[in-house]
């Protein structure tokens, strides 16, 4: 598969990492405060991620999905445990050196998109760029060079407005991807679309996104899509009760 | 992102504005009408030292001195002329009977100095004809309410004809009150008599001298009071200043402005980052800095009060430009230092509005973007 499917990632493909786990979470738990009193939602989790593969993490509503990849993408402190990502232990880091590792190692896609409204689709692509200080022009470029892989380059220099919601979250797949991170996650992001639009970005966003030294995580209860995926993670009730290439049977 | 809400971006810009506007011309009119109270300085532009009693206040709060201090002042080294002048009220009836409070300025006959610097449709030798007063241009208005013509005017003061043949282009005074200048023989005749009538000696100061020792010497060898031109015309605003409730009146109207400019520039600041807050929060997720987040807003902050700003003095400008025609308005300029206190002004909204929008935007956790 990655050998014939074209990739952003081809520079970065550096054989040999692959058998090294993108994610190694240990022992996570997190509990929340609820009032007075504390629930625990994610029961000490053990799992590794893999790079050059899509790993779903699917479960009902409030079984700890988003608190699960919130944790491992480094933007919520686990109550217990240890996650390494790519070797580095991440909550070991200064507030600041985390910031950066995500800037430079991480993209996000959300289920909202979450572009910024003002400017257009290629500045929005390339925020991670210009945030890690790279020129204007030349983000914009390469994020140009993206949209067009996403079969959006036409629409680049539109704003988000005016783009309907598969093609927004196509540019929020661009954002991700643009800057080459070597982990994606991705909360929901066939949510707010509907079948046909989901069906594509996800296929977009596979064929994109999935590369040799990069993990890729996506949060989903959308069965319409369950067939994208390399190894499925189901959680419930914040444990890991399967993990496969399947769902289970009975799902 | 700002720029790209035009609603928001327009209310910003509309506090901005506003506040700027208000501040601006508040000001404006504040500093000209403060400085009205040396408009009796401004309207003998020769007079270089004013040598009064030790008891006189302003040009229009005097009390008159013996003929002799003319040359007592002459005398003084240092003085390389000197000139008596009277200012006095007086009552003056119009042809249409009416009784009108006015300042009667009397100049030395042989200079003519203590005029005005411009006279309108004459000129000064215009004042060797018997009877001539000349009136200020604001004075037509409130004397010749119907807009007859005032050249050829007769007028009665103190039962002694006058008639009115020129006009001067002078400061209105700070109760735009009517002057009438004459030479300072005629305007011993209408004012009534007392003994003493003469209010001031003007005086120049020789070269190599300055008008500060000149005035000290004055001082120490006349006893009487001298000041010179910007001391006294600074005596003239702090007199304003200290005895009517101008200062009050346009302090809370500029403290007004400010606030309104907070409130407006607040609310819509707070109502942006609200809408916004969750692409803070993605930009944040991301690994975007607070400093470039702040920065960011900053920048775009620093736009908006830019164009806000640039509206609010122009519209000042358009504002005293389209009212330059009426009298109360006559030589008002915005001094530089106004400007300069709006900016600080529009500054300081934008810091301290921006800084408590952004507290919300700091202090989200990354991890909400994902709920
Ligand atoms: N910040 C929070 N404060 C309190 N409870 C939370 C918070 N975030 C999540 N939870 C709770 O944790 C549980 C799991 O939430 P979440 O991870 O969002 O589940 P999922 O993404 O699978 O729907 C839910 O019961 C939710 O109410
Ligand atoms: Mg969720």
């Amino acid at each position: 598969m990655n050998e014939t499917t074209p990739t952003v990632m081809d520079t970065k493909a550096i054989g040999g990492r692959s058998a090294e786990a993108a994610i190694c979470a240990r022992g996570i738990t997190r509990d929340f405060k609820a009032g007075q009193s504390t629930i625990r939602v994610l029961h000490g989790i053990d799992t590794d991620i893999k790079p050059g593969e899509m790993t779903f993490v699917v479960g009902e509503s409030g079984s700890g999905k988003t608190t699960l990849i919130s944790i491992m993408c480094g933007i919520l402190w686990p109550t217990d445990g240890e996650v390494k990502v790519f070797g580095t232990d991440i909550y070991k880091l200064s507030d600041a050196e985390l910031v950066n590792f995500r800037l430079e190692n991480i993209g996000f896609i959300f289920q909202q998109y979450n572009l910024i409204p003002s400017i257009d689709a290629a500045a929005n692509a390339a925020v991670p760029l210009i945030a890690q200080g790279m020129r204007v022009g030349e983000a914009r470029e390469k994020a140009k060079a993206l949209l067009e892989k996403l079969n959006i380059g036409d629409q680049a220099d539109k704003l988000p407005n005016q783009l309907s919601g598969g093609q927004q979250q196509r540019v929020a797949i661009a954002r991700a991807l643009v800057h080459e991170p070597r982990l994606v996650v991705c909360d929901e992001p066939t949510a707010a679309l509907d079948t046909s639009s989901g069906r594509r970005v996800m296929d977009l966003l596979r064929e994109v996104a999935v590369a040799e030294d990069r993990a890729c995580i996506i949060v989903t209860h959308d069965n319409r899509i369950f067939d994208l995926a390399d190894r499925i993670l189901v959680l419930e009730d914040g444990l890991v009760t399967h993990d496969g290439t399947d769902m289970p049977d009975g799902h | 992102m700002l720029t790209g809400d035009s609603q928001k971006f327009y209310g910003l810009l509309f506090g901005i504005a506003f506040s700027t506007l208000l501040n601006t011309q508040q000001l404006t009119i504040f500093v000209n009408l403060i400085e009205r109270g040396a408009s009796g300085v401004y309207n003998a532009p020769e007079a270089e030292i004013w040598v009064m009693d030790p008891v006189s206040r302003t040009t229009e709060v005097n009390y008159a001195m013996p003929s002799t201090a003319l040359d007592e002042v002459r005398s003084v080294e240092g003085v390389e002329w000197a000139v008596p002048h009277l200012r006095a009220p007086a009552s003056v009836r119009s042809s249409t009977g009416d009784l009108e409070g006015v300042q009667i300025v009397g100049v030395d006959d042989a200079t003519l100095i203590g005029l005005p610097e411009r006279l309108l449709a004459t000129n000064k030798s215009i004042l060797s004809q018997p009877d001539t007063v000349l009136i200020d241009d604001v004075g037509i208005i409130n004397l010749f309410e119907s807009g007859e013509d005032p050249i050829g005017q007769r007028l009665e003061l103190n039962d002694q004809r006058a008639i009115i043949r020129g006009v001067a282009d002078a400061i209105p005074s700070f109760t735009s009150q009517v002057t009438l200048y004459t030479k300072y023989s005629q305007a011993l005749n209408y004012v009534p008599g007392t003994r003493n009538r003469l209010t001031f000696v003007l005086a120049g100061v020789a070269d190599g001298e300055t008008a500060e020792a000149v005035a000290q010497r004055i001082e120490e060898q006349t006893g009487l009071k001298a000041e010179t031109r910007e001391e006294f015309a600074q005596a003239g605003v702090d007199f304003i200043i200290q005895n009517t409730g101008i200062p009050t009146n346009f302090g809370i109207t500029v403290v007004l402005g400010f606030v309104v400019g907070v409130a407006i520039v607040g609310l819509t600041f707070s109502l942006f980052i609200r809408d916004n807050i969750k692409q803070f929060g993605a930009l944040k997720a991301i690994g975007v800095t607070n400093l470039k987040i702040m920065r960011m807003v900053a920048a775009q902050a620093g736009l908006v009060g830019a164009i806000g700003y640039a509206f609010g003095i122009v519209g000042t400008v358009a504002f005293l430009w389209g009212f330059s025609g009426n009298p109360f308005f006559k030589g008002f300029y915005i001094p530089w230092q106004i400007p300069l206190i709006s900016l600080g002004a529009v500054i300081i909204i934008l810091a301290i509005t921006g800084w408590l929008a952004l507290r919300s935007v700091l202090s989200t956790e990354p991890a909400a973007v994902f709920r």
